[in-house]
Protein backbone atom coordinates (compact mmCIF):
# COMPACT_ATOMS: atom_id res chain seq x y z
CA UNK A 1 0.00 0.00 0.00
CA UNK A 2 3.17 1.98 0.38
CA UNK A 3 3.83 1.98 -3.61
CA UNK A 4 3.64 5.23 -5.82
CA UNK A 5 0.46 5.70 -7.54
CA UNK A 6 0.92 4.16 -11.19
CA UNK A 7 1.75 6.45 -13.28
CA UNK A 8 3.07 9.30 -10.74
CA UNK A 9 5.82 11.54 -12.57
CA UNK A 10 7.09 12.42 -9.05
CA UNK A 11 7.70 8.90 -8.14
CA UNK A 12 11.11 8.37 -6.63
CA UNK A 13 11.99 6.06 -9.59
CA UNK A 14 12.20 8.82 -11.76
CA UNK A 15 13.65 11.67 -9.72
CA UNK A 16 17.29 11.08 -9.67
CA UNK A 17 19.95 10.35 -13.04
CA UNK A 18 16.99 9.69 -15.43
CA UNK A 19 15.61 13.50 -15.86
CA UNK A 20 19.52 14.03 -16.79
CA UNK A 21 19.14 10.80 -19.78
CA UNK A 22 16.35 12.49 -21.05
CA UNK A 23 16.77 16.13 -21.02
CA UNK A 24 20.79 15.97 -22.16
CA UNK A 25 20.87 12.73 -24.65
CA UNK A 26 20.28 14.46 -27.69
CA UNK A 27 22.80 17.36 -26.96
CA UNK A 28 25.54 14.68 -25.74
CA UNK A 29 24.66 12.19 -28.59
CA UNK A 30 23.21 13.01 -31.44
CA UNK A 31 20.62 9.78 -31.20
CA UNK A 32 16.93 10.84 -30.65
CA UNK A 33 16.50 7.00 -29.26
CA UNK A 34 16.75 7.17 -25.36
CA UNK A 35 16.68 3.65 -24.86
CA UNK A 36 19.12 3.15 -27.30
CA UNK A 37 21.31 6.10 -26.40
CA UNK A 38 21.31 5.08 -22.02
CA UNK A 39 21.88 1.22 -23.62
CA UNK A 40 25.18 1.29 -25.36
CA UNK A 41 26.50 4.83 -24.50
CA UNK A 42 25.70 5.92 -21.00
CA UNK A 43 25.66 2.32 -19.75
CA UNK A 44 27.80 1.04 -22.01
CA UNK A 45 29.75 -1.51 -19.81
CA UNK A 46 26.43 -3.41 -18.94
CA UNK A 47 25.72 -4.01 -22.54
CA UNK A 48 29.11 -5.64 -22.53
CA UNK A 49 29.18 -7.70 -20.09
CA UNK A 50 25.47 -9.23 -21.41
CA UNK A 51 27.10 -9.86 -24.69
CA UNK A 52 29.75 -11.70 -22.96
CA UNK A 53 26.58 -13.30 -20.87
CA UNK A 54 25.21 -14.48 -24.33
CA UNK A 55 28.30 -15.73 -25.48
CA UNK A 56 29.15 -17.98 -23.23
CA UNK A 57 25.37 -19.64 -23.13
CA UNK A 58 26.21 -20.84 -26.63
CA UNK A 59 29.31 -21.90 -25.27
CA UNK A 60 27.97 -24.00 -22.14
CA UNK A 61 25.75 -25.65 -24.47
CA UNK A 62 28.05 -26.55 -26.74
CA UNK A 63 29.88 -28.18 -24.06
CA UNK A 64 27.11 -29.99 -22.61
CA UNK A 65 25.71 -31.66 -25.48
CA UNK A 66 28.39 -32.03 -28.15
CA UNK A 67 29.46 -35.04 -29.04
CA UNK A 68 32.15 -35.85 -32.10
CA UNK A 69 30.63 -39.06 -33.47
CA UNK A 70 32.95 -42.14 -33.29
CA UNK A 71 30.92 -44.52 -34.72
CA UNK A 72 28.49 -44.53 -37.58
CA UNK A 73 24.85 -45.19 -37.08
CA UNK A 74 23.05 -48.65 -37.18
CA UNK A 75 20.82 -48.33 -40.07
CA UNK A 76 20.42 -45.57 -42.55
CA UNK A 77 16.98 -44.83 -44.41
CA UNK A 78 16.86 -44.46 -48.15
CA UNK A 79 13.68 -42.95 -50.25
CA UNK A 80 13.16 -43.65 -53.87
CA UNK A 81 11.79 -40.71 -55.72
CA UNK A 82 9.89 -42.02 -58.15
CA UNK A 83 7.46 -45.12 -56.43
CA UNK A 84 8.03 -44.04 -52.53
CA UNK A 85 9.94 -46.86 -51.34
CA UNK A 86 12.16 -46.80 -48.42
CA UNK A 87 15.09 -48.44 -48.29
CA UNK A 88 16.82 -49.16 -44.53
CA UNK A 89 20.74 -50.25 -45.45
CA UNK A 90 22.66 -51.59 -42.18
CA UNK A 91 25.68 -50.80 -41.28
CA UNK A 92 28.42 -51.86 -43.62
CA UNK A 93 26.50 -52.27 -46.56
CA UNK A 94 26.78 -50.03 -49.64
CA UNK A 95 24.63 -46.96 -49.43
CA UNK A 96 23.77 -44.72 -52.87
CA UNK A 97 25.07 -41.71 -51.35
CA UNK A 98 25.23 -39.57 -54.79
CA UNK A 99 22.60 -40.91 -56.81
CA UNK A 100 19.40 -38.58 -58.16
CA UNK A 101 16.87 -41.06 -57.57
CA UNK A 102 17.70 -41.92 -53.89
CA UNK A 103 17.41 -39.54 -50.87
CA UNK A 104 18.91 -39.88 -47.72
CA UNK A 105 15.50 -39.16 -44.78
CA UNK A 106 15.61 -38.94 -41.26
CA UNK A 107 14.99 -41.93 -38.81
CA UNK A 108 12.45 -40.12 -36.79
CA UNK A 109 10.67 -39.31 -40.79
CA UNK A 110 9.83 -35.90 -40.27
CA UNK A 111 7.88 -35.61 -44.05
CA UNK A 112 9.78 -33.57 -46.77
CA UNK A 113 7.92 -30.67 -47.97
CA UNK A 114 8.63 -28.74 -51.36
CA UNK A 115 6.54 -26.22 -51.11
CA UNK A 116 7.56 -25.17 -47.79
CA UNK A 117 11.20 -25.27 -48.83
CA UNK A 118 10.62 -23.09 -51.61
CA UNK A 119 8.66 -20.71 -50.40
CA UNK A 120 10.90 -19.99 -47.03
CA UNK A 121 13.81 -19.65 -49.66
CA UNK A 122 11.81 -17.03 -51.56
CA UNK A 123 10.94 -15.11 -48.32
CA UNK A 124 14.00 -15.33 -46.31
CA UNK A 125 15.93 -12.86 -48.03
CA UNK A 126 13.41 -10.00 -47.02
CA UNK A 127 13.63 -11.18 -43.51
CA UNK A 128 17.50 -10.95 -43.73
CA UNK A 129 17.32 -7.15 -45.34
CA UNK A 130 14.38 -6.48 -42.60
CA UNK A 131 16.94 -7.73 -39.45
CA UNK A 132 19.89 -5.62 -40.88
CA UNK A 133 17.52 -2.59 -41.28
CA UNK A 134 16.51 -2.50 -37.25
CA UNK A 135 19.96 -2.97 -36.85
CA UNK A 136 20.79 0.42 -38.91
CA UNK A 137 17.95 2.26 -37.68
CA UNK A 138 18.75 1.57 -34.16
CA UNK A 139 18.89 4.96 -33.52
CA UNK A 140 16.12 6.62 -34.89
CA UNK A 141 13.17 4.11 -34.10
CA UNK A 142 12.41 1.15 -31.50
CA UNK A 143 15.17 -1.84 -32.55
CA UNK A 144 18.98 -2.18 -32.02
CA UNK A 145 21.59 -4.67 -32.31
CA UNK A 146 20.02 -7.19 -30.10
CA UNK A 147 16.23 -7.09 -32.19
CA UNK A 148 17.98 -7.14 -35.31
CA UNK A 149 20.78 -9.95 -34.33
CA UNK A 150 17.66 -12.19 -32.82
CA UNK A 151 15.46 -11.88 -35.93
CA UNK A 152 18.56 -12.38 -37.76
CA UNK A 153 19.21 -15.54 -36.24
CA UNK A 154 15.55 -16.30 -36.43
CA UNK A 155 16.03 -16.61 -40.34
CA UNK A 156 18.72 -19.05 -40.00
CA UNK A 157 16.79 -21.12 -37.58
CA UNK A 158 13.57 -21.31 -40.46
CA UNK A 159 16.29 -22.25 -43.27
CA UNK A 160 17.32 -25.23 -40.80
CA UNK A 161 13.72 -26.18 -40.40
CA UNK A 162 12.78 -26.09 -43.91
CA UNK A 163 15.61 -28.04 -45.21
CA UNK A 164 17.33 -30.62 -43.28
CA UNK A 165 19.76 -30.19 -40.65
CA UNK A 166 22.41 -32.12 -42.95
CA UNK A 167 22.48 -29.08 -45.64
CA UNK A 168 22.26 -26.20 -43.64
CA UNK A 169 25.29 -27.25 -41.26
CA UNK A 170 27.18 -27.82 -44.32
CA UNK A 171 26.64 -23.95 -45.23
CA UNK A 172 26.62 -22.77 -42.14
CA UNK A 173 29.04 -25.05 -40.32
CA UNK A 174 29.11 -24.81 -36.12
CA UNK A 175 32.84 -23.22 -36.93
CA UNK A 176 31.61 -20.83 -38.36
CA UNK A 177 28.85 -19.79 -36.00
CA UNK A 178 31.13 -19.75 -33.21
CA UNK A 179 33.84 -17.61 -34.72
CA UNK A 180 31.22 -15.13 -35.43
CA UNK A 181 30.20 -15.12 -32.07
CA UNK A 182 33.45 -14.06 -30.58
CA UNK A 183 34.04 -11.76 -33.34
CA UNK A 184 30.94 -10.05 -32.46
CA UNK A 185 32.28 -9.78 -28.88
CA UNK A 186 35.54 -8.73 -29.52
CA UNK A 187 34.45 -5.93 -32.16
CA UNK A 188 32.33 -4.24 -28.75
CA UNK A 189 35.41 -5.03 -26.65
CA UNK A 190 38.07 -3.56 -29.13
CA UNK A 191 35.80 -0.32 -29.92
CA UNK A 192 36.35 0.34 -25.92
CA UNK A 193 39.89 -0.71 -26.17
CA UNK A 194 40.17 1.97 -29.03
CA UNK A 195 39.07 4.58 -26.86
CA UNK A 196 41.22 3.63 -24.62
CA UNK A 197 44.59 3.88 -26.48
CA UNK A 198 43.73 7.10 -27.65
CA UNK A 199 43.64 8.89 -24.63
CA UNK A 200 40.46 8.20 -22.38
CA UNK A 201 38.31 6.05 -20.43
CA UNK A 202 37.16 2.73 -21.56
CA UNK A 203 34.03 3.07 -23.65
CA UNK A 204 34.27 7.04 -23.91
CA UNK A 205 33.42 7.15 -27.20
CA UNK A 206 34.29 11.06 -27.66
CA UNK A 207 37.78 9.81 -27.91
CA UNK A 208 36.75 8.26 -31.86
CA UNK A 209 36.73 12.00 -33.20
CA UNK A 210 40.55 12.00 -33.36
CA UNK A 211 40.77 8.87 -35.40
CA UNK A 212 37.28 9.64 -37.51
CA UNK A 213 37.75 13.86 -37.54
CA UNK A 214 33.90 14.23 -36.87
CA UNK A 215 32.53 16.68 -33.60
CA UNK A 216 32.88 15.04 -30.18
CA UNK A 217 28.65 14.25 -30.73
CA UNK A 218 29.17 12.84 -34.04
CA UNK A 219 31.40 10.38 -32.82
CA UNK A 220 29.82 9.14 -30.13
CA UNK A 221 26.68 8.55 -32.55
CA UNK A 222 29.10 6.42 -34.47
CA UNK A 223 30.53 4.84 -32.07
CA UNK A 224 27.16 3.52 -30.58
CA UNK A 225 26.50 2.45 -34.33
CA UNK A 226 29.69 0.34 -34.33
CA UNK A 227 29.02 -1.47 -30.82
CA UNK A 228 25.03 -2.60 -32.29
CA UNK A 229 27.13 -3.89 -35.27
CA UNK A 230 29.23 -6.22 -32.64
CA UNK A 231 26.36 -7.24 -30.73
CA UNK A 232 23.84 -8.22 -33.73
CA UNK A 233 26.96 -10.47 -34.80
CA UNK A 234 27.41 -12.34 -31.72
CA UNK A 235 23.47 -12.74 -30.65
CA UNK A 236 22.61 -14.18 -34.16
CA UNK A 237 25.61 -16.52 -34.39
CA UNK A 238 25.08 -17.45 -30.72
CA UNK A 239 21.36 -18.27 -31.76
CA UNK A 240 21.98 -20.81 -34.46
CA UNK A 241 24.65 -22.42 -32.20
CA UNK A 242 22.48 -23.31 -29.72
CA UNK A 243 20.05 -24.29 -31.91
CA UNK A 244 21.96 -26.86 -33.66
CA UNK A 245 23.43 -28.40 -30.57
CA UNK A 246 19.61 -28.49 -28.65
CA UNK A 247 17.66 -30.15 -31.76
CA UNK A 248 20.14 -32.90 -32.72
CA UNK A 249 21.34 -33.37 -28.79
CA UNK A 250 25.25 -32.66 -30.01
CA UNK A 251 25.39 -35.57 -32.98
CA UNK A 252 24.51 -32.76 -35.72
CA UNK A 253 22.92 -35.11 -38.43
CA UNK A 254 19.62 -35.46 -37.66
CA UNK A 255 17.02 -32.32 -36.58
CA UNK A 256 13.45 -31.14 -36.83
CA UNK B 1 -15.53 -2.28 0.49
CA UNK B 2 -15.58 0.61 -1.89
CA UNK B 3 -12.75 1.57 -0.68
CA UNK B 4 -11.02 -2.04 -0.86
CA UNK B 5 -12.04 -2.26 -4.68
CA UNK B 6 -10.64 1.21 -5.44
CA UNK B 7 -7.39 0.25 -3.87
CA UNK B 8 -7.67 -2.92 -5.99
CA UNK B 9 -8.03 -0.97 -9.43
CA UNK B 10 -5.53 1.49 -8.71
CA UNK B 11 -2.59 -0.69 -8.67
CA UNK B 12 -3.77 -3.50 -10.82
CA UNK B 13 -0.76 -3.91 -12.37
CA UNK B 14 1.17 -4.83 -9.00
CA UNK B 15 -1.41 -7.20 -7.84
CA UNK B 16 -0.80 -8.99 -10.96
CA UNK B 17 2.67 -8.92 -10.91
CA UNK B 18 2.38 -10.68 -7.76
CA UNK B 19 0.21 -13.40 -8.90
CA UNK B 20 2.33 -13.92 -11.96
CA UNK B 21 5.25 -14.52 -9.38
CA UNK B 22 3.35 -16.84 -7.38
CA UNK B 23 2.24 -19.28 -10.14
CA UNK B 24 5.88 -19.71 -11.71
CA UNK B 25 7.23 -19.71 -8.02
CA UNK B 26 4.57 -22.71 -7.22
CA UNK B 27 5.24 -24.03 -11.08
CA UNK B 28 9.13 -24.14 -10.10
CA UNK B 29 8.91 -26.12 -6.83
CA UNK B 30 5.46 -28.25 -6.94
CA UNK B 31 5.59 -29.76 -10.61
CA UNK B 32 7.23 -32.71 -11.24
CA UNK B 33 8.41 -32.41 -14.86
CA UNK B 34 11.67 -30.44 -15.63
CA UNK B 35 10.35 -29.24 -18.49
CA UNK B 36 7.29 -27.71 -16.45
CA UNK B 37 9.81 -26.28 -14.26
CA UNK B 38 11.64 -24.83 -16.58
CA UNK B 39 8.22 -22.75 -17.81
CA UNK B 40 7.97 -21.86 -14.08
CA UNK B 41 11.21 -20.32 -14.55
CA UNK B 42 10.29 -18.23 -17.32
CA UNK B 43 6.95 -17.07 -16.43
CA UNK B 44 8.71 -15.49 -12.73
CA UNK B 45 11.17 -13.83 -15.25
CA UNK B 46 8.63 -12.08 -17.10
CA UNK B 47 6.53 -11.21 -14.06
CA UNK B 48 9.68 -9.58 -13.13
CA UNK B 49 10.34 -7.52 -15.83
CA UNK B 50 6.38 -6.13 -15.79
CA UNK B 51 6.79 -4.80 -12.13
CA UNK B 52 9.66 -2.49 -13.57
CA UNK B 53 7.67 -1.46 -16.50
CA UNK B 54 5.50 -0.23 -14.64
CA UNK B 55 7.21 1.34 -12.72
CA UNK B 56 8.39 3.74 -15.30
CA UNK B 57 5.22 5.05 -16.72
CA UNK B 58 3.83 8.32 -16.42
CA UNK B 59 0.37 9.70 -17.42
CA UNK B 60 0.51 11.48 -19.98
CA UNK B 61 3.99 10.89 -21.45
CA UNK B 62 4.81 9.35 -25.43
CA UNK B 63 7.28 6.76 -25.79
CA UNK B 64 10.94 7.31 -25.26
CA UNK B 65 11.88 8.75 -28.50
CA UNK B 66 12.73 11.92 -28.96
CA UNK B 67 10.41 13.67 -32.11
CA UNK B 68 12.28 15.28 -35.34
CA UNK B 69 11.52 18.60 -34.08
CA UNK B 70 12.77 19.16 -30.79
CA UNK B 71 16.18 18.72 -32.09
CA UNK B 72 17.96 21.85 -29.93
CA UNK B 73 14.96 24.15 -30.21
CA UNK B 74 12.54 23.55 -27.54
CA UNK B 75 13.85 22.48 -24.22
CA UNK B 76 13.24 18.97 -23.61
CA UNK B 77 10.72 18.52 -20.73
CA UNK B 78 11.09 15.40 -18.30
CA UNK B 79 7.89 15.09 -17.41
CA UNK B 80 6.96 14.63 -21.40
CA UNK B 81 8.46 11.61 -21.99
CA UNK B 82 8.54 8.14 -20.30
CA UNK B 83 11.56 6.95 -17.44
CA UNK B 84 14.39 5.25 -20.27
CA UNK B 85 15.94 3.98 -17.33
CA UNK B 86 14.18 0.68 -16.54
CA UNK B 87 13.22 0.10 -20.07
CA UNK B 88 17.47 -0.57 -20.81
CA UNK B 89 17.71 -2.58 -17.51
CA UNK B 90 14.57 -4.83 -18.64
CA UNK B 91 16.42 -5.21 -22.10
CA UNK B 92 19.29 -6.56 -20.24
CA UNK B 93 16.79 -8.85 -18.51
CA UNK B 94 14.93 -10.09 -21.32
CA UNK B 95 18.56 -11.43 -23.49
CA UNK B 96 20.33 -13.18 -19.94
CA UNK B 97 16.54 -14.55 -20.01
CA UNK B 98 16.88 -16.36 -23.42
CA UNK B 99 20.44 -17.29 -22.54
CA UNK B 100 19.55 -19.13 -19.40
CA UNK B 101 16.63 -20.87 -21.17
CA UNK B 102 19.12 -22.44 -23.89
CA UNK B 103 21.75 -23.63 -21.14
CA UNK B 104 18.31 -25.21 -18.83
CA UNK B 105 16.73 -26.88 -21.80
CA UNK B 106 20.16 -28.64 -22.73
CA UNK B 107 20.67 -29.95 -19.46
CA UNK B 108 17.23 -31.25 -19.29
CA UNK B 109 17.91 -32.82 -22.25
CA UNK B 110 21.10 -34.62 -20.76
CA UNK B 111 19.62 -35.44 -18.09
CA UNK B 112 16.55 -37.58 -20.69
CA UNK B 113 19.93 -38.89 -21.92
CA UNK B 114 20.95 -39.99 -19.12
CA UNK B 115 17.91 -41.49 -16.94
CA UNK B 116 15.53 -41.80 -19.47
CA UNK B 117 12.65 -39.94 -18.17
CA UNK B 118 11.55 -36.24 -17.30
CA UNK B 119 9.77 -36.60 -14.01
CA UNK B 120 11.90 -35.39 -11.03
CA UNK B 121 10.95 -37.82 -8.16
CA UNK B 122 11.61 -41.10 -10.73
CA UNK B 123 14.99 -39.43 -11.15
CA UNK B 124 16.01 -39.62 -7.73
CA UNK B 125 14.27 -43.33 -7.00
CA UNK B 126 17.30 -44.33 -9.42
CA UNK B 127 20.01 -42.11 -8.10
CA UNK B 128 19.05 -43.49 -4.98
CA UNK B 129 19.38 -47.10 -6.09
CA UNK B 130 22.72 -46.59 -8.10
CA UNK B 131 23.82 -45.02 -5.10
CA UNK B 132 22.57 -48.00 -2.74
CA UNK B 133 24.02 -50.35 -5.40
CA UNK B 134 27.53 -49.23 -5.15
CA UNK B 135 27.80 -49.43 -1.63
CA UNK C 1 -2.24 4.26 -21.62
CA UNK C 2 -5.84 3.29 -21.58
CA UNK C 3 -6.71 1.34 -18.65
CA UNK C 4 -9.32 -0.58 -19.43
CA UNK C 5 -6.93 -2.21 -22.51
CA UNK C 6 -4.56 -2.79 -19.83
CA UNK C 7 -6.70 -4.48 -17.79
CA UNK C 8 -8.08 -6.92 -20.21
CA UNK C 9 -4.40 -7.44 -21.62
CA UNK C 10 -2.86 -8.31 -18.36
CA UNK C 11 -6.27 -10.75 -16.95
CA UNK C 12 -5.32 -12.71 -20.54
CA UNK C 13 -1.71 -12.71 -19.75
CA UNK C 14 -2.73 -14.49 -16.30
CA UNK C 15 -5.20 -16.72 -17.66
CA UNK C 16 -2.64 -18.22 -20.14
CA UNK C 17 -0.08 -18.37 -17.69
CA UNK C 18 -2.36 -20.60 -15.45
CA UNK C 19 -2.67 -22.94 -18.74
CA UNK C 20 0.56 -23.27 -19.95
CA UNK C 21 1.73 -24.83 -16.49
CA UNK C 22 -1.54 -26.71 -16.05
CA UNK C 23 -1.39 -28.71 -19.30
CA UNK C 24 0.04 -32.14 -19.34
CA UNK C 25 1.17 -32.12 -23.21
CA UNK C 26 4.08 -30.58 -23.40
CA UNK C 27 3.85 -29.41 -27.02
CA UNK C 28 0.86 -27.66 -26.09
CA UNK C 29 2.22 -26.19 -22.89
CA UNK C 30 4.91 -24.52 -25.09
CA UNK C 31 2.57 -23.34 -27.68
CA UNK C 32 0.56 -22.04 -24.88
CA UNK C 33 4.32 -20.17 -23.34
CA UNK C 34 5.07 -18.49 -26.77
CA UNK C 35 1.15 -16.69 -26.36
CA UNK C 36 2.03 -15.64 -23.20
CA UNK C 37 5.14 -14.30 -23.94
CA UNK C 38 3.14 -12.28 -26.66
CA UNK C 39 0.69 -11.04 -24.55
CA UNK C 40 2.96 -9.97 -22.21
CA UNK C 41 4.95 -8.28 -25.24
CA UNK C 42 0.74 -6.64 -25.99
CA UNK C 43 0.75 -5.47 -22.77
CA UNK C 44 4.49 -3.73 -22.65
CA UNK C 45 3.53 -2.02 -25.94
CA UNK C 46 0.41 -0.65 -24.27
CA UNK C 47 2.02 0.81 -21.36
CA UNK C 48 4.67 2.46 -23.82
CA UNK C 49 7.57 0.42 -23.80
CA UNK C 50 8.48 -0.26 -27.22
CA UNK C 51 12.12 -1.57 -26.84
CA UNK C 52 11.11 -3.85 -24.68
CA UNK C 53 8.03 -5.19 -26.43
CA UNK C 54 10.18 -5.27 -29.63
CA UNK C 55 12.92 -7.39 -27.99
CA UNK C 56 10.45 -9.70 -26.31
CA UNK C 57 8.53 -10.14 -29.47
CA UNK C 58 11.17 -11.58 -31.38
CA UNK C 59 13.13 -13.69 -28.72
CA UNK C 60 10.23 -14.91 -26.18
CA UNK C 61 7.88 -15.61 -28.95
CA UNK C 62 10.34 -16.31 -31.65
CA UNK C 63 13.46 -17.87 -30.86
CA UNK C 64 12.21 -19.18 -27.16
CA UNK C 65 9.57 -20.92 -28.33
CA UNK C 66 11.25 -22.98 -30.89
CA UNK C 67 13.76 -23.96 -28.48
CA UNK C 68 11.32 -25.27 -25.92
CA UNK C 69 10.11 -27.54 -29.47
CA UNK C 70 13.12 -28.46 -30.44
CA UNK C 71 13.85 -29.93 -26.29
CA UNK C 72 10.32 -31.51 -26.50
CA UNK C 73 11.14 -32.92 -29.84
CA UNK C 74 14.42 -34.54 -28.40
CA UNK C 75 12.46 -36.14 -25.09
CA UNK C 76 9.21 -36.95 -24.07
CA UNK C 77 6.22 -35.69 -25.06
CA UNK C 78 3.67 -36.94 -22.33
CA UNK C 79 4.25 -35.21 -18.89
CA UNK C 80 2.86 -37.22 -15.65
CA UNK C 81 1.39 -34.21 -13.72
Amino acid sequence: MDFPAYGDPESPASQHVSPYYIEKAIEDTAVPNLVTAVLADYRGYDTLFETAVIFTAGLACFILLRRFRREPPQFRLYRHLDTGVTLIIEQGGKEPTDSDEFRRIDSQWVPYDLIMQKAVGLVVPFLQLFALYVIAHGHHSPGGGFQGGVIFGATLILIAISNDLRSTTRRISETISSKLASTGVLIYAGTGALCLLLGANFLNYSQLSKLIHVSTVMARSHGILLIEIGVGLAVAAVMIWIYYNLVSAGRHDEGL
Amino acid sequence: MPDLLSLFLAKYNYWVVIFLMMIGLYAMMAKNNLVKKIIGMNIFQTAVILFYVSIATKHDASIPIIGHGHNGHHAIHAADYMNPLPHVLMLTAIVVSVATLGVALALAVKAYQQHDTLEEDEIIEQLKTDYLSQQ
Amino acid sequence: MIWQFDLIILTLVVISGIAAISIRDLLGASVLFGAYSFLMCLAWAAMGAVDVAFTEASVGAGVSTVFFVAAVFRTSRRSKD
